[in-house]
């Protein structure tokens, strides 16, 4: 804005205060309901604070003792089971998303009927997790549908107790973590091929390539951004995965606690009020979160900053 | 202008005054819950009570007090998480929105009787020691810290052994209680039938968790010594005894509550029998042995399903299993009600005997059970016996002096850690690290868990 002439001193107007005004309520939200919890999570992570009974205990400054603990404990092998269950769910999610984003939209296949299928397989992504958990812990019981089903076929001979192996659960969960999520990703990488220029595509074939090099040299790259997008964001809902899990196994994580995650975990301490554990266990999941999502970015962004020069 | 101002105050004051003298005692009682057992025992046979709403969710009383029912369900610790959170801010309540009574579980009684949250039931709502005589005298042991009652209940909760007359009759020869009970009089017999009953085809239990309770009511100290959790003798013993039955294929591998559990307590069930104690035989054998529930128009009666084939006997120890009692919470408005509430359906003889012939549950008066279990009572679900009379027995053995403000989450946890190890999917020494991950994640002040040689 540049300064009015002396004489009209009184009439100048500056705009920036309603850019303010209008972006306040937004920040004040966030201060009130996430800044100020955060910063309450981060300080409590260092104190004793819980409640046995419905004593309050605490708080009581311990430093870094809960830290401690944790990572002596079984912090590593909830995180071990959170990761194994999100790369379950998501290399299948990944490879199914981009063979029907490819399929939808390429020029010779021309599939009909597209919004039909569309509607379908992103229709899971709408029902409540915690509905769907819930209906597949009544499909796979031990006389549940799908092993009578079995049974009828003459698969199985007794039924085969999903819930209580190992296999079975982690099975499950990754199983509906894709059927939830994979047809929002196709939506997103469909959006991204479309997004390519036809002409290189006619250019590829023109030059004798076969599908698969076009594939993977040219639709590949040049949806690169969006894939990052794509895992980083799954990769974060990955590592806050709960309801699932937790309706599935009625809150235990069984068997032998195979199945139970990070969030599962601080959802444990809280049966106590235990503050002080539960914040610590918030603190370590927000940075292994944190640098995750910085190695992705910058592995997949370096090849671009090299391109360049 | 200022006539219409002194109309309006002066109808103002009035209401206020209206207001003020309706609310002398609090014109709402606030009852906090976590099923319908209690609201239907109250709107059933408590003699004040004027009508119930529609969706049962208010019930009026004769003096025009509206008691609202707070239902919040046990799963995942939802009722205790809720009241906890309104007991703590019970001060700065409305008066109306205030918790008057709640109800505990044995398992976790002590957690609140030996908190400054419920009231003395004699010097704050003034019950007389001669209308608690009537009661066993357990039921107020366990509701006492310091010497101070703080909770009663209408229910006693002696456990028996509901076993099926038709698969007894195939098995042992004979479906008498006296007859049935000399083979299970102890273990070792109990066993012995497990294996005869696996010859025939049939499965002695139905999963993991049906003994638990007459295990760890006989152990011979509480959980937690000070801040080091003790897992007794007995509780192994129930271990092995189930490791064993689910090796040997007597057990049908369900959990307590879950579809099979409930699946096999019917009439396609080949389970012997089901370790029950007295609310568990008419609020869930009963439901379960229907082939048409009641919901869908079956009648409770021979003919539907299974009903009439269950007997009991005393099995191989005696033991309880929970129970509900009744708390005032401290900052009530309303304590006559409450008194009168809890003197009806607590203390009051011939209401309690009614609540017995009519729901066959067992209630906290010693003259009516004893009166019950001396005459020619007959239950028809169980097939002409006199139940009452063998609870009546068992009840003078409850020993609830083992109890503790840990029991619940570590009944729990315990049953939860090994069932991993009867399913084979741990060894014994992995599920007994599970259980104290689980025990001091639950109890942070716990610092170590000991385990008997």
């Amino acid at each position: 804005m540049q300064a009015p002439a002396k004489g009209t001193k009184r009439r100048s107007i500056s705009y920036a205060k309603w850019g303010y005004i209008f972006i306040a309520p937004f920040f004040i939200a966030f201060a009130i309901f996430q800044l100020i919890p955060l910063a309450s999570t981060i300080y409590y992570s260092f104190f004793e604070y819980y409640r046995s009974g419905l004593k309050v205990i605490g708080p009581n400054f311990t430093g870094l003792s809960n830290y401690v603990k944790l990572l002596s404990l079984d912090l590593p092998k909830y995180l071990g089971n959170t990761m194994l269950l999100w790369i379950l769910g998501f290399v299948p999610q990944i490879i199914i998303s981009l063979l029907l984003a490819v399929w939808f939209t390429d020029n010779r296949l021309r599939i009909r009927c597209q919004p039909f299928f569309k509607t379908v397989i992103y229709m899971p992504n709408l029902i409540m997790a915690s509905a769907f958990a819930m209906l597949f812990f009544a499909l796979f019981s031990d006389n549940g549908p799908v092993n009578a089903a079995l049974i009828s076929a003459g698969i199985l001979n007794e039924p085969f107790r999903f819930l209580s192996s190992v296999a079975g659960t982690r099975g499950l969960i990754a199983l509906m973590n894709f059927l939830m999520w994979f047809g929002n990703t196709t939506i997103l990488l469909m959006a991204a091929v479309m997004g390519i220029d036809l002409s290189l595509f006619e250019a590829a074939e023109i030059d004798g390539c076969t599908p698969s090099q076009i594939f993977w040299k040219i639709t590949m790259p040049l949806i690169r951004p969006i894939l990052v997008y794509v895992m980083i964001t799954s990769l974060i809902g990955g590592l806050q995965m709960f309801d699932v899990p937790q309706i599935l196994t009625n809150g235990k994580g069984n068997p032998d606690r195979c199945a139970t995650t990070m969030i599962m975990y601080l959802n444990n301490h809280m049966f106590s009020k235990n503050y002080g554990m539960a914040g610590a266990v918030s603190v370590i999941l927000f940075i292994i979160c944190a640098v995750l999502c910085v190695v992705i970015y910058r592995s997949t962004n370096e090849d671009e900053g090299r391109k360049k020069k | 202008m200022r006539k219409h101002l002194s109309k309006a105050l002066a109808l103002a004051l009035a209401m206020s005054s209206l207001a003020s003298v309706s609310l002398a005692e609090g014109s709402v009682l606030n009852v906090w819950c976590w099923n319908d057992e209690f609201q239907s025992r109250f709107n059933a046979y408590y003699p004040e009570v004027k009508e119930v709403a529609e969706d049962k969710s208010t019930t009026t009383l004769n003096d025009g007090t509206i008691v609202k029912w707070t239902i919040n369900p046990n799963a995942d610790n939802n009722y205790q998480n809720k009241l906890d959170e309104a007991l703590l801010s019970q001060e700065s309540a409305a008066d109306d929105d205030k918790i008057d009574m709640f109800l505990i579980e044995a398992d976790y009684a002590l957690k609140y009787v030996d908190s400054p949250y419920t009231l003395d039931v004699r010097a704050d709502i003034g019950l007389t020691d001669d209308e608690l005589a009537g009661q066993y005298k357990y039921t107020q042991d366990i509701a006492t810290a310091d010497g101070v009652l703080k909770g009663v209940t209408w229910q006693a909760t002696p456990g028996l052994f509901a076993y099926r007359r038709s698969i007894a009759k195939d098995v042992l020869g004979t479906d008498d209680p006296a007859e049935v009970q000399t083979y299970l009089s102890d273990w070792d017999k109990f066993n012995e039938v497990a294996a005869k009953a696996a010859e025939k085809g049939y499965k002695m239990l139905s999963g993991y968790d049906d003994s638990y309770r007459t295990f760890s009511n006989n152990v011979s100290a509480p959980w937690v010594d000070g801040t080091t959790g003790k897992v007794d003798a007995n509780i192994m013993k129930w271990v092995e005894q189930t490791k064993e039955f689910t090796d040997k294929g007597y057990n049908n591998k369900s959990r307590l509550w879950d579809n099979t559990w409930a699946a096999d307590q019917g009439p396609e069930g080949k389970v012997f029998g089901f370790f029950y104690s007295t609310w568990g035989i008419n609020f869930t054998l009963l439901g379960n042995s229907l082939a048409t529930p009641v919901a869908e128009g079956g009648k409770e009666e021979v003919g539907n399903g299974i009903y009439g084939d269950y007997a009991v006997c005393e099995g191989p120890q005696s033991y309880y299993w929970g129970g509900t009692w009744i708390c005032a919470a401290t900052g009530a408005d309303n304590a006559e009600t409450i008194k009168d509430v809890m003197t009806k359906l607590t203390c009051d003889k011939e209401i309690d005997k009614q609540i017995t012939l009519d729901t066959q549950d067992y209630t906290n008066n010693i003259e009516a059970m004893n009166e019950i279990a001396n005459s020619d009572y007959q239950s028809a679900f169980l097939g002409g016996q006199n139940h009452i009379a063998l609870f009546a027995k068992s009840a003078e053995k409850i020993d609830m002096s083992n109890a503790g403000p840990y029991d619940q989450g570590c009944n729990e946890q315990i049953q939860n850690a090994f069932r991993d190890y009867f399913d084979g999917t741990v060894d014994i020494d992995g599920a007994k690290k599970n259980f104290e991950t689980a025990i001091m994640e639950l109890y942070p002040e716990l610092t170590e868990v000991v385990w008997p040689e």
